[in-house]
Order: structure tokens, then sequence, then C-alpha cells
């Protein structure tokens, strides 16, 4: 059994607008073990980022955590003062963002901002911060570091701001790294040096990763443990392989489906029908129903728990427990694909 | 690994970005004739309210009642007042109290109002309603009557004046800094720096400052321009400070009698009125334009 880093129990986070509260997290749970990577995989909108900005305990002014724990090293975050989070955030949990382009300060050199956090948690002088600094760039594969310190954040490429960006998140050697969809403003070529960097140091580092995102490409590139988010929740959790080779939700099946394959040739990929639920009308029973071919009176009435199945991995679907009486012909569905993905001749057929 | 380098610097000698960025706010601001003009105006007032008052022979208080009310000649540049001081050296002598009193309200009101923006915006919710109805309701007070209200609590002279006059100044910095803050706020580098645990006053102090200080710079030049103006009138008013002070104002209310046979003594005092706040006013403006970025080309 491997440790246990990080373990998110039932949370819980809402948005308190004019309209009404806005439950844009509402129920996830998983577990980082020591020096792997979890994926959380979502649509837009799915909660994957407010679900990694509660752990940093970093929601905006209207919204709040609301209920659920998240255990650090056997500690529980949400208990944390302020200033005892401000020592955890940058140190021992670090996280990246989606846009390098907008998250490094315009007015300061690169060397001014990754020794900005060093001076912070670790009292070095100015300095030695700044050696250090050069230091992590060369880490992260930026040549001449010497040169790039004095630079500006508008002086630098892209991808190698978001390089910067890892440089100073790696700066205190933190336990886990949060990179939040750190590729999708990149372009392909540097999306692939970037997702190759972040697993070399993680591998050397020995950090953890939650790696965000919503490409499938991604989580099966870089991810030992994935969570997949719906409407905000985790519709299931379970290790990358068996998620790929047997998606149990009606959701992460689709998702599947929808992806474009090299060895099939179809007309027009697979899509889901319908349209995520709107935060505030969300449906009573399982969120899903509304899209799920198979839903049944069960799941329009009753929300699944997320359930242990009998591999032990996590899934929200009634499928799966023994109140369920409807047909399953959503795994079949799924069965067919599989099948298909391990070499037989059967082509789907509608 | 493909390691790539932007065209942008590596290898060749040129000097650091700041330098650069300010060689080309020079060159955007000296393109600009008005602003040219109107720094220079600055700058010759601003020495001249430093060593004026040195240079000058003749005693700006002293009356020689003899000399009353003659007009510019080669020996009073500027003609003698009702009490026969000459008017040029009082003109001198006020300008380095007009600097005075511009530079100074705008300093008060300025750290006043950033401070009380920045936090406004930075925290928002109670904190900001809270601040910015009282911002809301300094403005709703013409502000000349607000100075008015103050002076008269606080009594005529010139440390009340400025006083007074910043005071009103806090208002309109609080507003603009705190409209950027609110912008700034929300750029993803502010939740990164939170995310390394940076401490709220550190990002607004180091991150967030630095981010607003244009507004803030323009704001500043044009906000002296109408502190003179509001202290002229103080003091034109009798409320400022009070004669035998060379204030402008004052000589200004103090020649209004005279205005008939002896026009040159509101002449001088105002004309040195209407350039000083126009030498502000174009170079505020010129700022404001080397200054925003959709300027730039």
């Amino acid at each position: 059994m491997e440790t246990v880093l990080l373990e998110v129990r039932d949370l819980r986070t809402s948005f308190f607008t004019d309209d009404g509260e806005v439950k844009a997290v509402d129920g996830v749970s998983f577990a980082l073990p020591l020096g792997k990577t979890l994926g959380i995989v979502g649509e837009s909108g799915s909660g994957k980022s407010i679900t990694a900005l509660s752990i940093l305990k970093l929601i905006a002014d209207n919204g709040k955590i609301i209920g659920g724990e998240i255990h650090y090293k056997g500690n529980d975050l949400l208990t944390y003062s302020d200033k005892q989070m401000r020592d955890i955030r940058g140190n021992a949990i670090s996280m990246i963002f989606q846009e390098p382009m907008t998250s490094l300060n315009p007015v300061f050199t690169v060397g001014q901002q990754i020794s900005e956090s060093i001076m912070k948690h670790q009292n070095l002088s100015k300095k030695a911060a700044l050696v250090k600094s050069v230091e992590l760039l060369k880490l992260v594969g930026i040549p001449s570091p010497d040169k790039r310190i004095k630079q500006y954040p508008y002086e630098l490429s892209g991808g190698m701001r978001q390089r910067v960006m890892i440089a100073m998140a790696l700066a205190c050697n933190p336990e886990i790294l949060i990179a939040d969809e750190p590729t999708t403003a990149l372009d392909v070529t540097i999306q692939a040096q970037i997702l190759r960097l972040i697993r070399e140091l993680q591998m050397r580092l020995g950090m953890s990763v939650i790696m965000i995102t919503h490409d499938l490409g991604v989580v099966a590139e870089t991810c030992d443990y994935v969570a997949v988010m719906y409407a905000g929740q985790v519709v299931e959790y379970s290790d990358v392989v068996t998620l790929f080779q047997k998606p149990k939700h009606p959701y992460t099946i689709g998702l599947m489906n929808s992806l474009p394959r090299h060895d099939v040739e179809v007309e027009k990929l697979e899509s889901i029908k319908g349209n995520v639920p709107n935060p505030k009308e969300m449906p009573t029973g399982c969120r899903f129903a509304p899209r799920c071919p198979a839903a049944t009176d069960l799941c329009r009435r009753e929300m699944p728990a997320l359930m242990k199945d009998v591999e032990g991995n996590d899934v929200r679907c009634w499928i799966y427990s023994e109140k369920w009486e409807g047909e399953s012909e959503v795994i079949v569905y799924g069965e067919k694909r599989i099948a298909e993905s391990r070499g037989t001749e059967t082509i789907l057929s509608d | 690994m493909v390691q790539h380098t932007p065209v942008a610097g590596i290898g060749q000698k040129r000097s650091s970005p700041r330098v650069e960025a300010y060689k080309a706010f020079w060159r955007r601001l000296s393109k600009n004739k008005a602003a040219v003009v109107g720094g220079v105006l600055i700058l010759f007032f601003v020495l001249t309210g430093f060593i004026g008052p040195l240079l000058t022979t003749l005693d700006p208080y002293e009356p020689q009642i003899s000399n009353k009310l003659k007009p510019p000649s080669a020996e009073h540049w500027f003609g003698t007042d009702n009490y026969g001081r000459d008017i040029f050296t009082r003109i001198i002598h006020g300008m380095s109290i007009t600097m005075k009193v511009g530079f100074f309200s705008v300093a008060l009101g300025g750290i006043v109002g950033v401070f009380f923006g920045i936090i406004s915006g930075y925290y928002g919710g109670k904190l900001d309603t809270v601040i910015m109805r009282i911002m809301d309701v300094l403005l709703a007070f013409p502000g000349i009557l607000l100075a008015l209200a103050i002076v008269s609590v606080l009594g005529g002279s010139v440390q009340n004046m400025i006083i007074a006059v910043g005071v009103f100044s806090v208002p309109a910095f609080a507003r603009i800094v705190r409209g950027s803050t609110l912008s700034v706020r929300k750029l993803e580098y502010i939740d990164a720096v939170k995310a390394l645990g940076a401490s709220d006053a550190r990002i607004i102090f180091k991150h967030i400052l630095p981010n607003v200080m244009s507004p803030i710079i323009v704001q500043l030049t044009l906000r002296i321009a109408t502190a003179v103006l509001t202290a002229s009138g103080l003091a034109f008013l009798g409320l400022g400070a009070k004669p035998p002070t060379p204030e402008w104002g004052a000589m200004l209310s103090e020649g209004r009698a005279y205005m008939q046979q002896a026009p040159h003594l509101v002449l001088f005092p105002g004309v040195a009125i209407v350039i000083v706040v126009l030498a502000f006013n174009i170079f505020g403006d010129g700022l404001r334009d080397a200054l925003d970025p959709k300027m730039r080309k």
C-alpha cells in the first residue's frame, strides 16, 4: 500500500452570488500517493481548478469551502490559519497556472520574481537567492540562465515563461506541485517539452503532482491515478491503466468514445449529447442523468454516492450498485469499444 | 532537447530593459511639444520657488507708502501695490508658497488616497463599501467648499491650507487607485504569488502598487494644478494664507479694490496662477499620453 500524501474527502466549495449559491465543487474525494501523479480531468466548469485552488485555500472573496477535509500529512488544511497556509503555499504545496503569459508580474525581472519566494520561505539573502534562481532556471532547462534572470517577462516566449513559472514553483522544493492546465496555452511541441520537464523533475525531486487538464492524452502520458470530474463531483477515480482499459462511469466512457483514434476511421467523432447542467439548477438525482443513455428513474431521483467497485476503484454510478434495476447497455457499449481496442475486428455500428 | 532561443537579446550587447523602457517613455514624452513646454515651465517654477526669494533685493512685506500703486516700470517690473511693495518680488516669494501648497497638499492627498484606494480595491467587500462611501461623501462637496469648511475649523494659515487641499484630493486618488487595483488584482500573477505564499501586505505594496503607478503619477501632476487653484481660491476668500503673506490669491483679493485705477495689482498674480495651472495641466496630459500603453505603437 502506498503512502498517501494528500487526501481530499468530500470537499465542497460554493460561490455565493446575487442569484444564489453556486456549488462549484460538490463532493470531491481523491487521494494523492507519495511521488505519484494524480490527474484531474473534466470539461470546462466541472470544478477542476476550483478544487485545486481549494487545496491551497485561495478561493475568491465570494467563494467559500463549506465542507470536507483536506488531509496533508495527517493534518486537515482546512483548520489552518491564514498564516499557517502562507507557510504551506509555495513551500510544501506549489502551483503553476494555465496562462504563462499573465502569470508573471510584468514590472519585475524573472530573477526578482523567483528569488522573492526563496527569500520568504528559506530566509536567504538577496544574493544567495539570486544564485539559487540561476540554478533553478538551469534545472528547468533555460539556456544562459545568468542572462535570463535579468530579463523581464515580456522578453520571454510562452514556453520560457512556463519554465520560469515552474522554476518559481519549485524554488522551495515543494512536496506537491499542482499544475493547473500547464500546457493549454502552449503549442503542441512546447507542450510535450513542458510535460516531459515536469515528469523529469518529479522523478529527480520526488514530488507528487496534481495535473489538472481536460486532455485525456496528457493524462495517459503523465498520470498514475485519475479523478474524472463532472459538474463539481468526482464521478470516477482509479489508476490510469484501469481508467483507459475499463472506464466505468457512462461519462468517462462517453469521453473515451469521443477521442479521435489513429487506428479506426470514422466519419464523425462521437459526442456526448446535451450540455453540462447549469450549476445553479443542478438536477436532483445523478448530475449526468440528463445526458446518460442508461439513466433510469432511480438516477433521476437519487444522487449516487462515490462507491468502491470490486476492484477497489471509485465510481459514482447506480449501475454498479445493488439497487440497479435498469438495463446496462452503456457498459456493453464500453466493452465493445475495449474489445476493439484489443485488436478484434469489430467496428462499432449504431 | 531542442532549446529555443527567442530573437530578443541573447548574446548581443544592449542596455537593461528598464533603461530601454525609460528611453521609450522619454521619446514619447519629448515628441509632445506642449508637454515639454509644460515640463520646462514646471522646472522653472520649482527652481524659482527654491532660490528666487534669495535673489530678490526688495522686501515683499515692508510697506513703502510713498511708492504705492506705481505702474510697471524698469525699476518695478510688475509695478507696486497699494502699500508700495514691489509686485514682482511678491510674486517670486508667492511662487515658493504656491509650490509648497501644490506639492505638499497633493503628496498628502496622494499618500492617504492611494492607501485607501488600494486596500479598498484589494480587499473589496464591506471595507470597500465603507471606504468608498466616505469618499463619495467627500466628493459630493464641491472641492472649494470642503476646503473652506476645513480651513474654517483649523484656522487660516499656509499649513492648514495644505491640509485642507490635501483632504479634498484624497477621494480623487482613492477612486482611481481602487479602479486600477480592481483590474490588477484579477490578473493571474497575483494568484500566482499568492500560491507561492506571499502575504497581503507584500502583494499590495510589492506587486500591485508598481502596476498602478502610471495613473497615480498622471493624477499627481494634474492634481497639483487643481490644488494651486483651490489654495488661491481659499486665500482670495480670505480663508487661506492671510495678508501680508504674498500668496497669489491673497494678492488678488487685496488688489481687487484697485482694479479700476491699477489693474496690474490683479493682472500679474492672476496671470501667474493661470500659467502655473496651465503648465501642470498640459504636462499632466502629456504624461498620460506617454504612459498610456494604448498610445504606444
